[in-house]
């Protein structure tokens, strides 16, 4: 071999080492789980999510709230995946149809899924009951997240078709009762209850409840209500960025759950 | 059978060899020799060289080139902003007024990966699959891929750095860059992770230009960087496994842009064949990419 060629062979070497182990670096975040995303309706369990999203980003542009954002580098082999910052736009099924899990060319959102109550992309949680609203016997009034906000959700009442800010839609409310009021899963519970399932069609039902408020008593013997997830919680995250306290009493969790499997 | 092979050799790094005596038939001898001795064919080509020596301006066909590279990519960004799903997604995969498109090492990754196909991909892969092999050559890389341009750039700054003695290029060994398409293969089978698109720039770029840029771009930056001080064009030449891929599609194609070596009748016609696999048409004057 030429001191030439030996060289080059060297130097080869090297940028082969050097860009596997770059691309390899992109383990650390995933592995040690530096965030765990809030991941788009139907995302498969994370690693089986990973695998499968081709990166493309058709779900984020088909999303009517824009509530779907992608990964970044510091994420690794995460990058240009798509998730849910639910605090600053939820996903409030106000495309009607799961459009993201229709737009998913590989299956990463399992295209098994039909209605909102189907997905599963987490869980809420109570995390801050001591500074809820309800808890603390307070109404509310006025824009939920202040004037600032630019979060969206679709009030029936106001637009059937189009989502609106909230910042347009202030309450006046004896009790602070937002997370229920606002909860789709509930707003398509109380629709079917009453006969009107959008379309009239009846597997658009929700079959359990997501959450309510319920009574509790305090040390003191004072009767308040707190905010109760239950076994239909989907993980939407409308709740935690309605919730008019800053910081959030509810937040996703999207360690467990997520029990779409392929 | 034997320019698949040449072109296979050419993809997977064994180098290029030129032809030798005895490979040029006495017809294409011939035609050397008339034109070796045509005097004003020789004149003209020289105009032709000061001419281009003395305009600024990349030439023609590259700068075509260039615009459909640069209008493919605009319309992903206006098809979003404008919302007219006329080209929805990015590089990696994509709607095109509703027809799926998958890129094809994406998806090999993605498939080695989940080891599952749904339909939508398969019907992406495949149609990407006949349009590039109908196109022929590395036409993605050349008319596509926004890293090209980029790299494009960077090259002929490397180049006026090499002119002025300020940098040296460093060449790799070419087969490098077929280690790391079976490297990225097996990585995307073994970890079940897609490895390669997160260092791969063109998916990074299409992504960047799409949805908005991000600290991905700094790996892009670092890459040209390289490619400007230490080594021409090295992405593309020693490491995308993107180019291989649809190299290898485009070596099967039908479509070329010189027939054979017996129709080769100058020393810059065979220099042009080395590297309109990855231009597709020929031109006379850019530089060699991969």
């Amino acid at each position: 071999m030429s001191p030439r060629s030996r060289r080059i062979f060297l130097r080869t070497i090297m940028l082969g080492a050097g860009l596997v182990g770059a691309s390899l670096l992109g383990f650390i975040p995933v592995i040690q789980q530096w965030v765990t995303r809030l991941r788009p309706p139907g995302a498969l369990l994370e690693q089986k999510f990973l695998a499968s999203c081709i990166k493309c980003g058709q779900c984020v542009q088909v999303c009517p709230v824009e509530a779907i954002k992608l990964a970044d580098l510091d994420e690794g082999f995460g990058v240009g995946s798509p998730y849910i910052d639910a605090r600053a736009q939820a996903c409030d099924f106000s495309c009607d149809g799961l459009q993201c899990v229709l737009a998913c060319p590989t299956g990463a959102l399992t295209h098994e899924i039909n209605y909102s109550h189907e997905t599963d992309m987490g869980i809420a949680k109570v995390v801050r009951p001591e500074s809820c609203l309800a808890v603390l016997g307070q109404g509310f009034k006025g824009q939920a997240r202040g004037a600032e906000f630019t979060g969206k959700l679709r009030y029936d009442k106001v637009d059937r078709w189009n989502p609106i800010p909230v910042r347009d839609h202030p309450y006046d409310l004896e009790l602070c009762d937002l997370c229920v009021r606002q909860c789709p899963i509930e707003i398509r519970f109380a629709q079917c209850e009453a006969g009107k399932p959008p379309s009239g069609d009846k597997n658009q039902c929700p079959p359990q409840h997501a959450i309510r408020l319920e009574a509790i008593e305090n040390s003191n013997g004072v009767k308040r209500m707190r905010p109760v997830i239950l076994e239909g919680c989907v993980g939407c995250g409308v709740c935690e960025m309605i919730c008019p306290v800053e910081p959030t009493v509810i937040v996703m969790d999207s360690s467990e759950s997520r029990g779409m499997s392929v | 059978m034997s320019q698949l092979s040449q072109s296979l050799g050419h993809l997977l790094g064994r180098g290029t060899q030129k032809p030798g005596p005895e490979d040029i038939s006495s017809e294409a001898k011939e035609v050397h020799t008339a034109q070796r001795n045509d005097k004003t064919r020789i004149e003209n080509i020289h105009i032709e060289l000061a001419h281009k020596a003395q305009s600024k301006l990349p030439e023609k066909l590259r700068r075509k080139r260039w615009a459909v590279l640069i209008f493919v990519n605009l319309l992903f960004l206006v098809s979003y902003i404008l919302d007219i799903q006329m080209l929805e997604g990015a590089l990696t995969a994509s709607r095109f007024v509703g027809f799926h498109m998958a890129d094809l090492n994406s998806a090999l990754q993605v498939m080695l990966a989940f080891k599952h196909v749904v339909i939508n991909l398969l019907i992406g892969t495949v149609t990407i699959f006949i349009m590039w092999w109908l196109l022929g050559g590395r036409t993605f890389c050349s008319w596509v891929c926004p890293y090209h341009l980029l790299a494009e750039w960077a090259e002929i700054l490397h180049l006026k750095l090499v002119e002025k003695k300020i940098v040296k290029d460093h060449p790799f060994d070419r087969r490098v860059r077929t280690w790391f398409w079976v490297i990225f293969a097996v990585l995307a089978l073994v970890t079940g992770y897609t490895v390669f698109e997160t260092i791969s720039p063109t998916g990074i770029l299409s992504r960047a230009l799409i949805y908005g840029p991000g600290l991905a771009l700094i790996w892009v930056a670092l890459l040209l960087l390289f490619e400007i001080f230490y080594s021409r064009r090295a992405w593309c030449r020693y490491a995308c496994p993107i180019g291989l891929t649809y190299g290898l599609v485009g070596a099967t194609s039908r479509s070329r842009c010189n027939t054979a070596w017996k129709a080769v009748t100058t020393r810059g016609n065979a220099a042009r064949s080395v590297w309109c696999r990855m231009y597709w048409i020929p031109s006379s004057s850019g530089a060699p990419g991969g």
